[in-house]
This record gives structure tokens, C-alpha cells and sequence, in this order.
């Protein structure tokens, strides 16, 4: 087992980019509170609590309460911010996140904390790898999975401005700025990343370098990858996925479970309306211990596994 | 309401109801024409099965037009079995999973808090209900802040589902418990509604604590053959106990 690679110079950890933008949108807006679960540091929030102490609400180790607190805090008008690891906020607090968030539709924001395998060494109970097909089943809950520092920023400002719940799952594996013609950030809208008509490569968050990389692999074959940016899950962008299917094979690949997330959601809509050769790419169930890198290595979630795979479906357009 | 919708909890509606019309009549100021206003004193229904006298004070309160109590858990009704804010107006938050409406309450009360504000926070659990941890942590957090603009009330009717509380899982010395959690502690009748009154509408300011209320009822108060009956946590009476019942709560 391979140590954690260093980070390349000039990549990020989106939970940076996360307190920034909460910092801003608190200067300019005296509604907006955080909440924690003891979790000021590992949320990057320590400068927020040094300028507001008093618009910061820390419950201690409680992650029901830090989801019920925020649904109370809406209730008197303000627009809390629950920041919690992603592992324990979704699993130990869902039916809080149900009942008192989703169900009930009020206006919190939840950011899922260093998600999917960032925890890699501490292995399954501190994974998130099953929290997209939990939270987009939901009814009126915003899911959204950032993929770089610019799209963390737009989504936690849209999460903002939307008069609702939002869950925002921010990973703290390094990643590049990712490269944009266009720059358009829209809850509900995926972002194609380079245009390709003999597959589809769909992916989110930490992986949609991955993806892009895979993409410049499988050009020098000849092969025309589109790559699509699905970061918001929940309400999905179904039109984007149907014309992804005009390609012919649609690859999905998510730092989530093979079962129910990404994948999942990209499969009902392709099964419904219009089935093609797909591959999901993602992680078999509990893992075994190792760093995060090594985790992707090992399963093919790097850019040669997402290459290969592609080449494999292709066989069966 | 039970009886024409045959279903609903009756046991806990009765041991609730004095409490309920005691907040509603007495001691919330609520505006049923601007059930949203920002400065309305705040309660939350724990307690989500026991709509049926929830949802009958909410009715008499004039949050909505008492004909439409005939509509109860029937198929489209906004009277769900548990109370849900988007179809009905004076309720706060959705309940009905036991365990969230203290720690919602809590959210509330800081809220008021961080503003100064002076609106208060109620909420009504029951005491089985209790046995759920989530209330522990929000009365951790609660006792903490010294939220006094917080009122918790217990409907101490000593029975849950199944069985007593204290053969199942004993909460007692429940005024204890409260007490090691940084609250002030006050037990009452819970049929009484001048003493109620009392202690729910006396100003909390410079208490410096939360507020529970263990308020010692009967589940199946009011009705002879429901009284203290476990059997009644839900259940629907028959035609003659339905008008036996009505005679005796006339």
C-alpha cells in the first residue's frame, strides 16, 4: 500500500473554498449561521467563528441534534449552514434529514464534510460512499457535488440563494481548477467539458479530472469522448443524459458505491427512455483500508481505468 | 375524530388535551391570520401521533375551519395522521418519528436567541418518547445555552404503546434528570389548567435555564373505560363506547 501522493502544486481542497464563501456571504447577509458538530477545524471554520462567534452554534458531538438545530434555526428566520464529516451527517442523522429537512422543506443548507473515501485510512464507518443514493432519494432536497474550487464556490452560493434544503458534499482530496470555456454554474444543469459523439463519460465531483484526463487518453486512440459535469444529482438533468445516449455507450464514474448513486440515477433514466451499453464505474460496497489515492488505484478510478473501461464498452455499441 | 376516521391514538390525545387548549386559550401569542409572523411564540407537537386533539385545538384556535376536523386521515386531507407545516398552517415542523421535535424546539429557541428576540419555544413530548436519544442531545445543548426562552413540557402519562414506561424503560427520577442537564425543573398536574397556566405563562426572563414541565396526566383522561388503559394508546371505539364516551366528556 502506497503513502498519500502529495497534492501537485496549485491544486486545492474545496473545504477552503467552502469557508471563503460562507465567510462572504455571512459579511453581506446577517441571516446566515453556521452549525456544528465540534467540527470547526476539520470545516475550516475557525477564522468564521473568530469574526462571528455568536452566529456560530457548535452542538458537540450530536449529528442529529446539528440537523434538527439547523431546521429550528430556519425556523426563526435564519439561513444555517450545518457543516458535519459527510460520513456521519447523512448516516447517523438520515431520518433528521428526512423528517425535520426534506419532508418538512425548509430553508438549511448541509455540507457533507470531507465525503466519499477521503477518510480512506480510517476505513468504512468514516467512508462516504453511500450518501448520493441516500439524500437523492429524497423529495425537495438539493444534492450537489462540486467538482473544483470554482464550482464549490457557485454552489455554495447557490445553495444560498435558493429557498430551500441543499446538500452540498465537499470532498478534501486535492483538486485541480478545471478547465471551463464557459463558465456557467446552475442548479439542476450539467456541464459538458469537451464535446465527443463516440461515448460519454458522466462523472462528479472529485472524479471529473479523472474523466477529463481519460478523455485526452482516449483521443490519442481516436476515440471522441464527451465528458459531462453532472454535479447536481437531485433534481437530475435528464435532457443532458438523453443526448449523451445519441453517443451510443455511456460510461458513469462517481468516488460513490457502484449501487444507487450517480450510476444509478443515470441508469433509470437511460432504461426508461432510452437504453445503451453503460458501464457504472464506482466502488464495490465496504473497502479495505488504505489511503485515498490508493483506494482509486486499486479499483480503476484513475484515469487508465476509466480509459479502459471506455474501450471495453465501446466493443458493445 | 377518531371514531369517524377509525383510526388515531386517543389514549395520548386525552392526556394531552388539557395541556394543548391550556397553550392555545392562555398562554401563545399566535396570530391564526398570520400564522407565519416573525415574532409569534413558537410550539412543536413532539408528540405527532396525538393529532387528534392537536389538531382540534389548532381548529378551535381558528387556524382553520372546524368542518374540516370530518376530513381527518381521510385519502387528500391536509389532517395527516402527524402534522405536516406545508398542508397546514400553525404547525412548525413535520413530527411523527419520535425524538425531533425538542431538538427542532432547541434550533428554535437559539435562533431567538442570537436575535434577543422575545418570543418563546414550546414543545410537547411525550414521556415514553423520552427513551429516544436524540432529546438527550438536544437537552445537553439546551442546558448549555441557558435557553430560557425554552419550555418543555412532558405529558407524563407513565404509559407507551405497549406497556408502563418504568417496566419498559424506567425513567424516573425524571426530575433528576432534567436537573443534571441544567434545567429548571417544575411538575404539575396536567389536567389542571389554572395551574398550567400559571407556571407556562410566568415570564422565563432571568431564569437563565431551560424550562421542563413534567406535567402528570392520565392517558384516556376524561373517558371511563380508556383512563390509565394501555389498550388505548390507539384504538378505535365501538358505536356504544363512542356514545358512552361522549356522555362522559359532555
Amino acid at each position: 500500500m502506497s503513502a498519500a501522493a502529495p497534492a501537485p502544486a496549485g491544486w486545492h481542497d474545496c473545504r477552503d473554498t467552502f469557508s471563503k464563501t460562507v465567510e462572504a456571504l455571512a459579511e453581506a447577509d446577517p441571516r446566515i449561521v453556521t452549525v456544528v458538530s465540534d467540527s470547526v477545524g476539520s470545516s475550516k471554520l475557525v477564522n468564521f467563528r473568530k469574526r462571528w462567534p455568536e452566529r456560530m452554534v457548535n452542538v458537540g458531538i450530536a449529528e442529529q441534534t446539528v440537523v434538527a438545530v439547523g431546521a429550528g434555526l430556519a425556523n426563526g428566520g435564519k439561513i444555517p449552514f450545518i457543516s458535519a464529516a459527510a460520513c456521519f451527517l447523512t448516516a447517523r442523522a438520515m431520518e433528521q434529514i428526512k423528517a425535520d429537512i426534506a419532508y418538512t422543506n425548509v430553508n438549511v443548507k448541509l455540507i457533507g464534510q470531507s465525503s466519499g473515501i477521503a477518510y480512506g485510512e480510517l476505513g468504512p464507518t468514516h467512508h462516504s460512499i453511500e450518501d448520493m443514493a441516500w439524500l437523492r432519494l429524497l423529495n425537495n432536497l438539493t444534492l450537489i457535488v462540486p467538482s473544483d474550487p470554482w464550482e464549490t464556490e457557485q454552489a455554495i452560493r447557490a445553495a444560498a440563494a435558493l429557498d430551500g434544503p441543499v446538500f452540498v458534499r465537499v470532498s478534501r482530496m486535492p483538486v485541480p481548477d478545471l478547465p471551463r470555456s464557459n463558465p456557467r454554474f446552475e442548479i439542476g444543469k450539467a456541464e459538458t467539458l469537451r464535446d465527443g459523439d463516440d461515448l460519454a463519460i458522466i462523472a462528479n465531483g472529485v472524479m471529473v479530472h479523472r474523466a477529463l484526463t481519460a478523455a485526452e487518453a482516449l483521443a490519442a486512440d481516436g476515440v471522441a469522448a464527451r465528458v459531462i459535469n453532472m454535479s447536481t444529482v437531485n433534481p437530475l438533468d435528464e435532457a443532458t443524459i438523453l443526448d449523451a445516449a445519441k453517443t451510443g455507450a455511456v460510461v458513469t464514474v462517481e468516488e460513490h458505491s457502484v449501487r444507487g448513486g450517480l450510476g444509478g440515477a443515470v441508469a433509470e433514466v437511460l432504461a426508461t427512455h432510452d437504453p445503451v451499453p453503460m458501464r457504472i464505474l464506482g466502488f464495490p460496497g465496504f473497502l479495505p483500508t488504505g489511503s485515498a489515492d490508493w483506494l482509486l488505484e486499486h479499483f480503476h478510478l484513475n484515469a487508465a481505468g476509466i480509459a479502459d473501461a471506455a474501450r471495453q464498452l465501446l466493443a458493445r455499441k | 375524530m377518531v371514531y369517524e376516521a377509525q383510526l388515531g391514538h386517543p389514549g395520548g390525545d386525552f392526556s394531552a388535551a388539557d395541556v394543548l387548549a391550556t397553550l392555545y386559550f392562555g398562554v401563545l401569542r399566535h396570530d391564526p391570520a398570520n400564522p407565519a409572523a416573525a415574532g409569534r411564540d413558537r410550539f412543536v407537537m413532539s408528540k405527532g401521533h396525538c393529532t387528534g386533539a392537536f389538531y382540534a385545538v389548532l381548529a378551535a384556535a381558528g387556524f382553520f375551519p372546524e368542518a374540516e376536523l370530518a376530513t381527518y386521515m381521510q385519502p387528500l386531507s391536509k389532517l395527516n395522521g402527524h402534522p405536516n407545516r406545508n398542508y397546514l398552517p400553525g404547525v412548525e415542523t413535520n413530527t411523527g418519528p419520535l425524538g425531533h421535535g425538542l431538538p427542532v424546539a432547541t434550533g428554535i429557541a437559539i435562533a431567538g436567541q442570537i436575535d434577543n428576540a422575545d418570543y418563546r419555544t414550546f414543545v410537547l413530548t411525550g414521556d415514553g418518547e423520552l427513551q429516544e436519544g436524540s432529546n438527550w442531545e438536544a437537552a445537553l445543548t439546551a442546558g448549555h445555552r441557558k435557553l430560557e426562552n425554552l419550555t418543555l413540557i412532558i405529558d407524563r402519562n407513565r404509559l407507551q404503546q405497549g406497556a408502563r414506561t418504568e417496566e419498559t424503560a424506567s425513567l424516573d427520577p425524571l426530575d433528576d434528570k432534567w436537573r443534571a442537564f441544567g434545567w429548571h425543573v417544575e411538575t404539575v398536574d396536567g389536567h389542571d389548567h389554572r395551574a398550567l397556566y400559571d407556571l407556562l405563562s410566568a415570564s422565563p426572563k432571568g431564569r437563565g435555564k431551560p424550562l421542563c414541565v413534567i406535567a402528570n396526566t392520565f392517558k384516556g383522561k376524561g373517558v371511563s373505560f380508556m383512563h390509565d388503559n394501555v389498550a388505548w394508546h390507539h384504538g378505535v371505539p365501538n358505536k356504544e363506547q363512542y356514545e358512552q364516551a361522549m356522555r362522559e366528556l359532555a
